[in-house]
């Protein structure tokens, strides 16, 4: 498999990262060691690793919530601070309980102060994405958890990102909800192909959804494999028993087990 | 049996066991004790002998237990968005606002009278002192207690300090707010009350339901002081429902604790 960062020659990656590393007090050991990471605008990319291997901090760094330690993080040639058309999905659905969903998919336009007119148009289509155009007037309570991490999406697709980064979005859900959420997912990417950064825990999930995949090593984080998911497009859920889809998901899962340390060594 | 219903009989059935309790109690008591528990009859005939001023005493009581309630309500949000916009400000400033709840009222009501004077104004003043602690002390830990996540999407969002004020922390401090208002609404009727004891004015026709019960007690008119304690759990329930149905309205949309169908 080839190894993406080892190809200095794409023009103008999506996200670029040089040596960035990130430690969370000065003496303290490095979460992330220093990594070299481009990312071509519209890949779909997985992040998969053991628990405490730093994807979720990568992923934070990515979206500017957290500064590297070191080295430098480039999204479109700015830092993730500057960067408009970046959007993030948190792992839970983290909407607002006192607004409808119309409202929530709308916060982050509010926020910006965008005219009424252009909010409303943004909610509309993003609802209609993620098909819950019906369901504008509900309160978050009355959706079932599918349809809250839905709306979730729909919030931050209405940014129109470039760069969507993906927080274990559907870690809490149910296989069914989670496959279904998925293949919705794949089916707007290839609609509107912004760049993806997935971080999750299913090794299914991730050869289904990306284009390619990286497996992080824990102590100190850094990537330890890289590989280019060569399934074709579109892929709907025949895919799931596909030969060669199957012999892929074990082969990254032989990969992350490689990495992944045994929990019983005393 | 319609739960619902259920739910309101019950009381309803308790007062009456206690009623009928209490006179049966009456009677095995020795006549000459029998002081200590009245006849409901000659409870009935206090209500009946003194209702228009007991009338008049509550409505008095009713408008300063509002008005030291309100005054309260507002003042704690003032507060809370001080004590919350800084841990600095909460370290220096709780301490005091400790000491304040736990001055006893029977020391702040001579202080009153000599700085303000007996009348209305001292009574407001002891009703908001006694039903302004649990609403700020409510009110901020609800700014505080924020959503990481929440927080988190805001500044993804590059929302500004008001932003995140007004459309996050304050929408999450409702709850919070309204717990505080409906502790401190049962407080506050009892505040007033006490508060006329200490610090009324007892000039004709202008106290409340403390000066009533102090006229009652030195003339040893038992019923009529139970008459008064009545009145004043009425005024206490009144509160209570205005304050309940006033939350349910705000939260009932969105907050389990209002919404009542256990989702």
């Amino acid at each position: 498999m080839p190894l993406a960062d080892s190809n200095p020659a794409s023009p103008s990656p999506a996200i670029r990262l040089r040596e960035v590393a990130k430690r969370f007090s000065s003496s303290g050991p490095d979460i992330l060691a220093p990594l070299n990471l481009d990312i071509a605008p519209g890949e779909f990319v997985s992040v998969l690793g053991p628990s405490g291997c730093g994807k979720s901090t990568l992923l934070r760094l990515m979206s500017g919530l957290d500064a590297p330690s070191a080295g430098e993080l480039r999204l479109g040639g700015r830092a993730p601070a500057q960067c408009d058309d970046l959007a993030y999905v948190f792992q839970d659905a983290t909407l607002l309980p006192w607004l409808k969903v119309g409202p929530n998919v709308e916060t982050l336009l509010r926020l910006r102060r965008m005219p009424a007119g252009e909010r409303a148009r943004r909610r509309d289509a993003a609802l209609t994405l993620v098909r819950l155009a019906d369901r504008a007037d509900a309160y978050p309570r009355q959706l079932s958890g599918g349809q809250r991490m839905r709306v979730s999406l729909a919030r931050a697709l209405a940014l129109e990102p470039r760069v969507l980064l993906l927080d274990e979005p559907f870690g809490a859900l149910d296989e069914m909800t989670r496959d279904h959420l998925g293949e919705e997912l794949l089916a707007i990417h290839e609609r509107q192909r912004w760049t993806a950064v997935f971080v999750t825990h299913s090794v299914a999930e991730a050869v289904f959804l990306s284009s390619r995949i990286l497996v992080l090593a824990a102590r100190p984080g850094r990537i330890a494999h890289d590989f280019r998911v060569e399934l074709p497009h579109p892929r709907t859920h025949q895919l799931r028993r596909d030969p060669a889809y199957l012999s892929l998901v074990a082969e990254v899962s032989d990969r992350l087990r490689s990495v992944e340390p045994v929990e019983t060594a005393a | 049996m319609n739960p619902r219903l259920i739910r309101w009989l019950l009381p309803v059935v308790l007062a009456v066991l206690a009623l009928v309790g209490w006179q049966l109690l009456h009677h095995a008591l020795p006549p000459s004790r029998r002081f200590l528990l009245p006849d409901l009859m000659r409870l009935a005939a206090a209500f009946r002998d003194h209702g228009a001023d007991l009338l008049s005493a509550a409505r008095y009581t009713a408008l300063a237990a509002l008005a030291g309630f309100g005054l309260a309500a507002v003042v704690s949000v003032g507060a809370s968005l001080l004590l919350a916009s800084s841990a600095l400000v909460r370290a220096a400033l709780y301490p005091y606002l400790m000491a304040l709840q736990m001055v006893p009222v029977i020391i702040i009501a001579p202080i009153l009278i000599l700085w303000v004077g007996p009348g209305a104004p001292s009574v407001i003043i002891v009703t908001f002192l006694i039903s302004f602690f649990p609403l700020v002390v409510n009110t901020t830990q609800g700014l505080l207690s924020v959503d990481r996540a929440h927080l988190d999407l805001f500044r993804m969002g590059r929302a500004s300090k008001w932003q995140e004020l007004f459309l996050l922390r304050a929408p999450a401090a409702l709850p919070y707010f309204f717990t505080g208002l409906r502790i401190s609404a049962i407080l506050a009727p009892i505040g007033a009350l006490t508060a006329d004891y200490l610090v009324g004015s007892t000039t004709g026709g202008r106290s409340g339901l403390g000066i009533t019960a102090l006229i009652f007690s030195s003339r040893n008119e038992i019923p009529g002081l139970y008459a008064t304690a009545l009145v004043g759990c009425v005024l206490g329930f009144l509160l209570v429902a205005i304050v309940s149905t006033l939350g349910w309205l705000a939260l009932r949309r969105w907050h389990d604790s209002y919404a009542g169908d256990h989702k």
